[in-house]
């Protein structure tokens, strides 16, 4: 059993022996844990990926005459400034007012710390004690007194991987997800990464010493939404000291902008069973492939997996073969364990044990909501249908006398056979035809499910451009119809 | 090799693409194909063997070819996180033993979709 003040007097010394979670896996496999928790003083980890839950604090310093800031923006991407006078929060998720998803939160910290200046820009309603009202300049990271990294969830132990069954391409947080099981998308480093390598939490807590963005940072507790084995942590560190090298502005298009963070953890061998952890296997860490294709919180799951079989490229998903992306940096995370390994070796880096234990039990519940509102809930129904035989003529008039503009067209047994709109049968009259409603009709047709939230049909309506939504049963019967009058009267609510 | 058949409209009003095609007996993969007004233009793929022979069959009939030598490149901004693997209809993207992301650009077929996937805009194609 060693100490933690032990391994630092070794380090002090130049004589810790200091080994990244790759080849550690190996050190244990050749030497078992007790031979390899005598060799080795410290395991260092890395993982470099998107971190959509991060930000800095910034206090900007005072202007003259002064200025308490009701609103700021850096470059036109407003940071949270409902703190004190000069004190804001720059989220690296938040979208510039006038570029949009081409640039966010994450960029304005790359750029500050790519020596950049950026536009600060700031509005206020007056006081006795700050008297100005509006004020733009042009600051760098050296003329701020504070920019601290503040990441509220961080290093996610591991995460769920994603895949698409829905006929559309997908744009999210998880990358672009291909329609009809397409690909599959996953986060994280597995074995490389830090929480992996100490699954009970017992060296990384409150103050742990850790390398975050190229500097010395620290973990400041559990990360929002840690319910381990999905730990989170939360992490702080000096903005001033970091790289860009190791703090990458992204945007995941269609999505919006986030900042890959690098991040690295040194792990003490204090005894055997820390070797043992940090011997873990991709084969080990499992998580599970879930479903975007169902825009719901509970997405269905469509099989667990291994970072293993992630990492190889490629899983099965109902009996096909399905290629894989990573969305971390394997080459980043390698290369932070590296240098933290490089920094402790050259007597830079000491470790610190936790000064209270981060939580190794602890759920992620729901938002509890008053209800959730459901399609049928709004819908018309029954829903005036006509069949394909129906006269233009007849439609046209249904559409008049019951002040409508859609009707979807059934077959004999009610199923959905099509949809005609009053803008088709105008279409159909100005080139003169009147035949049956079969020859205009739009036969794919976009539909509702009644169970389906209303955020869902009215994403559906609003992304296919269209104004209404058939709502049809298990058994592809139409059983009533939902516009988007209906869903905005409910929504504006 | 990816050919671009420049195709003016005054120029061309033979169905110049499946003449060369049958009278060279040569298998021709189209990759894009655009009609403008006074311009189109088809991209082709065919053997690199025989790509001279062809040009010149093409040329002779007044379509401009370009060698599109080059397919997706690569640049500095990558950090080599793989977003653009998985999505790519031709495996051009791969791995190596460093972890860091290699672009095949030669079996490219120019669909342009990984452009649109990388998180950190480091891909483009050349023109």
């Amino acid at each position: 059993m060693k100490t933690v003040d032990e391994i630092n007097q070794k380090i002090v010394e130049g004589s810790a022996s200091v080994v990244t979670a790759i080849e550690m896996k190996e050190i244990v496999q050749e030497l078992g844990p007790e031979k390899a928790a005598k060799e080795v003083d410290v395991v260092t980890t890395g993982t470099f990926g998107a971190m959509c839950s991060s930000g800095v604090f910034f206090n900007f310093g005072h202007s003259d005459p002064p200025i308490k800031m009701q609103k700021v923006w850096l470059n036109d991407v407003e940071a949270y400034t409902g703190v004190a006078a000069v004190d804001a929060y720059l989220g690296v998720t938040q979208l510039s007012e006038t570029l949009g998803m081409e640039y966010g939160g994450g960029h304005v910290i790359e750029d500050l710390l790519r020596g950049k200046e950026v536009e600060l820009r700031a509005t206020a309603y007056g006081t006795d004690c700050y008297p100005r009202k509006e004020i733009v300049t042009e600051i760098s990271l050296e003329d701020v007194n504070q920019a601290i990294m503040v990441n509220p969830r961080n290093a996610y132990q591991r995460y769920r991987a994603a895949t698409n069954s829905s006929e559309r391409i997908l744009r999210t947080y998880m990358g672009t997800l291909l329609p009809d099981f397409g690909n599959v998308t996953y986060a994280g480093v597995g074995e490389l990464s830090p929480m992996n390598n100490d699954p009970e939490y017992r060296t990384i807590g409150v103050g742990t010493r850790i390398f975050l963005g190229g500097a010395k940072g620290y973990v400041t507790g559990e990360g929002t939404q840690h319910a381990p084995p999905f730990g989170t942590l939360m992490v702080q560190g000096n903005l001033k000291e970091m790289s860009a090298e190791y703090m990458r502005a992204a945007t995941f298009p269609g999505y919006g902008t986030t900042l890959f963070v690098g991040m690295g953890i040194p792990i003490p061998i204090l005894d055997a069973d820390m070797a043992k952890a940090t011997a873990i296997r991709d084969e080990d860490i499992e998580t599970v492939i879930i479903d975007f294709g169902v825009p719901r919180r509970d997405r269905p799951v469509i099989r667990k997996v291994t970072y293993a079989e992630l990492r190889s490229g490629k899983v099965e998903i109902n009996g096909e073969e399905v290629r894989v992306s990573p969305l971390s940096s394997y080459h980043m995370a390698r290369k932070i364990a590296e240098e933290l390994k490089l920094m402790i070796e050259k007597g830079e880096f000491l470790l610190s044990l936790p000064v209270e234990r981060i939580p190794t039990k602890e759920v992620f519940k729901p938002m509890r909501q008053k209800e959730i509102k459901v399609v049928k809930n709004v819908m018309s129904t029954p829903a005036i249908t006509v069949t394909p035989d129906t006269s233009i003529a007849d439609a046209s008039k249904t559409l008049i006398e019951k002040g409508i503009n859609h009707l979807p067209v059934v077959d004999s047994s009610g199923k959905l056979a099509g949809i005609v709109t009053s803008w088709d049968i105008a279409k159909a009259v100005a080139v003169g035809k009147s035949g049956r409603v079969e020859e205009i009709m739009t036969k794919k047709v976009i539909t509702a499910s009644p169970d389906e939230p209303v955020e869902v049909a009215a994403r559906k309506m609003e992304s296919k451009r269209i104004s209404a939504l058939p709502v049809v049963d298990a058994r592809g019967r139409v059983i009533g119809i939902v516009s988007s009058e209906d869903l905005s009267k409910l929504l504006a609510r | 090799m990816m050919l671009e058949l420049i195709y003016d409209s005054a120029a061309v009003k033979e169905p110049v693409l499946v003449q060369v095609a049958l009278e060279e007996k040569v298998l021709m993969n189209i990759i894009e194909a655009e009609v403008g007004a006074r311009e189109g233009r088809i991209v082709i793929e065919i053997d690199d063997a025989l790509a001279e022979n062809i040009i010149s069959r093409f040329e002779e009939r007044g379509v401009e070819v370009r060698r599109l030598v080059r397919g997706i490149e690569k640049s500095d901004a990558c950090v080599d996180c793989g977003a653009c693997i998985s999505v790519c209809p031709v495996n051009v993207f791969y791995k190596d033993s460093d972890e860091r992301v290699i672009a095949e650009s030669e079996k490219c077929v120019r669909c342009r979709i990984c452009i649109g996937v990388c998180p950190l805009k480091a891909l483009s194609l050349p023109e």
